[in-house]
């Protein structure tokens, strides 16, 4: 029989999380600070819309791009948020998560032989998509000794007449790393000097812990550069919805329906329905849960410094990046060893990138209770270490 | 820092010291200076434990009575109110919009002892004009808290 496969997916490598995930799911009574999803659940009254919208049949089809209600509530909260207006008709795509979104819009732009320039640590499907997109993934190594910021030398230095896209990932998951309006100041001079375009990835744009979420959009002449990608999961606790948008341009995001529309038809309807009430009466949800995962930010901190733990104070999402490399294992083997002695389960920081090695994704999407018992254990492990 | 650390304790009232001023990133002396100026100034009026009693083997009866009362000159309902809330079977007093004037959250060990309480103390107060007594089945949920079992965790272990 002749081989079934296409050689572009067969080369793109297992995520490194599936693999830990294996072996974590053989593992009894483990606890886990792995996870990259809120431990709320979703606020009731956004959950009762869903409901409500079921009640009431609305179980057929929205347009490709989305209910125009939630695209327009979108376009009130991004200018009520980030000061940015977008045309709701034109400039909005509604999409399954972020994800899709990310997928679309590389496919959107992208030829063969672009280059896509990609900071790592990122998450984990950057790379997969822009091959997938056939276009070539450049990776910048983002360091510790700048809080894992992008600089503007760092991205100069990746720019090839190929370049075509920046992925800007902040806040940042795996490392909890924000951009501040001077740092994205920095970065868009490079961007218009080169003339490329940007995909910003604003996920966590709710869960920042110093000043409040800037988007590179907001800048002179970026937003008309700028594919902005937000949802609902991080902001609401909505990840099972799979909810999620862009927007940016007229050309691309009327490119990007026309490829959802063939790929997907419209986001799921329900989610859709509930979405417009997170928009329309969510801040106050927001703000709970965000005052909740600071909290747990810094009983987390102060834990890892007395554990004498090297780690740079993130302000985003909900993730903290610790380094280990004093202890002369790979992160691989640190995650594997904490798990087999003590049970507890980290994602090892190599699963966002190779310069991810020598350092630990763990999440604070857990209660105090769970985070005090976590950090009991990975104390003991770290104390037998030394 | 006071609106924050209100809102933990209310549902937390256990948590140590150290640990509220790391959760709030200020230091520990400011935590027990806070806490000593809400409670002198009556902002935090007792530290509670939420029971779900109906997991143990006491047998307790809670009742929830609606009064109406005439007001007096001068004192309103204050007067009334002072006076019910002195029995110790009382849990609560509310002055309410509507229908009634108080509501009254009333524990007793017994179905008897709530009935002769509302029945030989309460209607005989001179101002009580009547009451309604309606007794509590089921808590389901108390303080912001559901009393039935904790929901597990049913993320993955693992997610990117």
């Amino acid at each position: 029989m002749r081989n079934p496969l296409a050689d572009k997916v067969v080369e793109i490598k297992p995520s490194g999380i599936r693999k830990f995930f294996d072996i974590v799911s053989e593992m009894k009574d483990a606890i886990s600070l792995g996870v990259g999803e809120p431990d709320f659940d979703t606020p009731w009254h956004i959950r009762d819309e869903g409901i409500y919208s079921l009640e009431k049949g609305k179980t057929h089809y929205t347009s490709n791009a989305g209910l125009m209600e939630l695209r327009q509530e979108i376009c009130n909260y991004l200018y009520r948020k980030q000061g940015l207006t977008y045309h709701p008709a034109k400039e909005v795509l509604i999409t399954v998560g972020g994800s899709e979104a990310i997928d679309m819009g590389l496919r959107a732009m992208c030829n063969p032989g672009d280059e896509v320039l990609i900071p790592q640590p990122s998450y984990v499907s950057y790379e997969p998509c822009a091959v997938l997109a056939g276009a070539t993934p450049v990776i910048i190594n983002l360091k510790a000794e700048n809080e894992f910021r992008l600089t503007a030398r760092e991205l100069e230095e990746a720019i090839t007449e190929k370049t075509k896209i920046l992925i800007l990932p902040f806040p940042n998951n795996p490392t909890g790393a924000i951009m501040e309006r001077k740092d994205l100041e920095e970065i868009a001079e490079v961007i218009l000097k080169h003339d490329i375009f940007v995909m910003s990835d604003e996920i966590y744009s709710e869960l920042t812990y110093k000043e409040k979420h800037v988007s590179i959009a907001e800048l002179p002449g970026m937003q008309e550069r700028t594919i902005l990608i937000n949802g609902f999961s991080k902001a609401y606790a909505m990840t099972g919805w799979r909810l999620g948008y862009a927007c940016g341009p007229e050309a691309i995001i009327q490119q990007m329906t026309k490829i959802h529309q063939f790929a997907i038809m419209c986001a799921p309807t329900t989610s859709q329905h509930a979405a417009v009430e997170a928009l329309k009466n969510g801040d106050g949800d927001v703000e709970e849960m965000r005052t909740a995962y600071n909290q747990r930010r810094r009983y987390l901190m102060h834990a890892l410094r007395e554990m004498g733990l090297e780690c740079f104070e993130p302000y985003g999402a909900f993730y903290v990046f610790p380094c280990i490399k004093e202890f002369g294992m790979t992160s691989d083997e640190f995650a594997e060893r904490l798990l087999e002695e003590e049970k507890l389960a980290v994602v090892p920081g190599t699963a966002f990138g190779d310069c991810g090695e020598g350092f630990l994704r763990i999440s604070y999407a857990y209660s105090l209770e769970r985070l005090k018992e976590a950090l009991e254990r990975l104390g003991r492990f770290v104390e037998r270490l030394r | 820092m006071r609106d924050e650390l209100l809102t933990i304790i209310e549902k937390n009232s256990r948590i140590n010291l150290k640990e509220l001023a790391v959760i709030l990133g200020v230091e520990e002396i400011d935590v027990v200076n806070e806490l000593a100026a809400l409670e002198s100034e009556g902002i935090i009026c007792g530290y509670h434990t939420l029971i779900n009693w109906e997991k143990t083997d006491i047998e307790k009866v809670s009742a929830l009575i609606e009064v109406r009362v005439t007001p007096q000159r001068g004192q309103g309902f204050d007067n009334v109110a002072e006076r019910i809330q002195k029995y110790p079977e009382v849990q609560s007093v509310y002055l309410m919009s509507g229908g009634y004037d108080l509501m009254i959250i009333l524990e007793g060990k017994t179905l008897r002892e709530v009935s002769s309480f509302v029945s030989d103390k309460l209607s005989t107060l001179e101002a009580v004009l009547s009451t309604a007594t309606h007794f509590i089945l089921r808590k389901y949920k108390d303080h912001g808290t559901v009393l039935s079992q904790k929901k597990e965790d049913e993320r993955e272990m693992i997610t990117p």
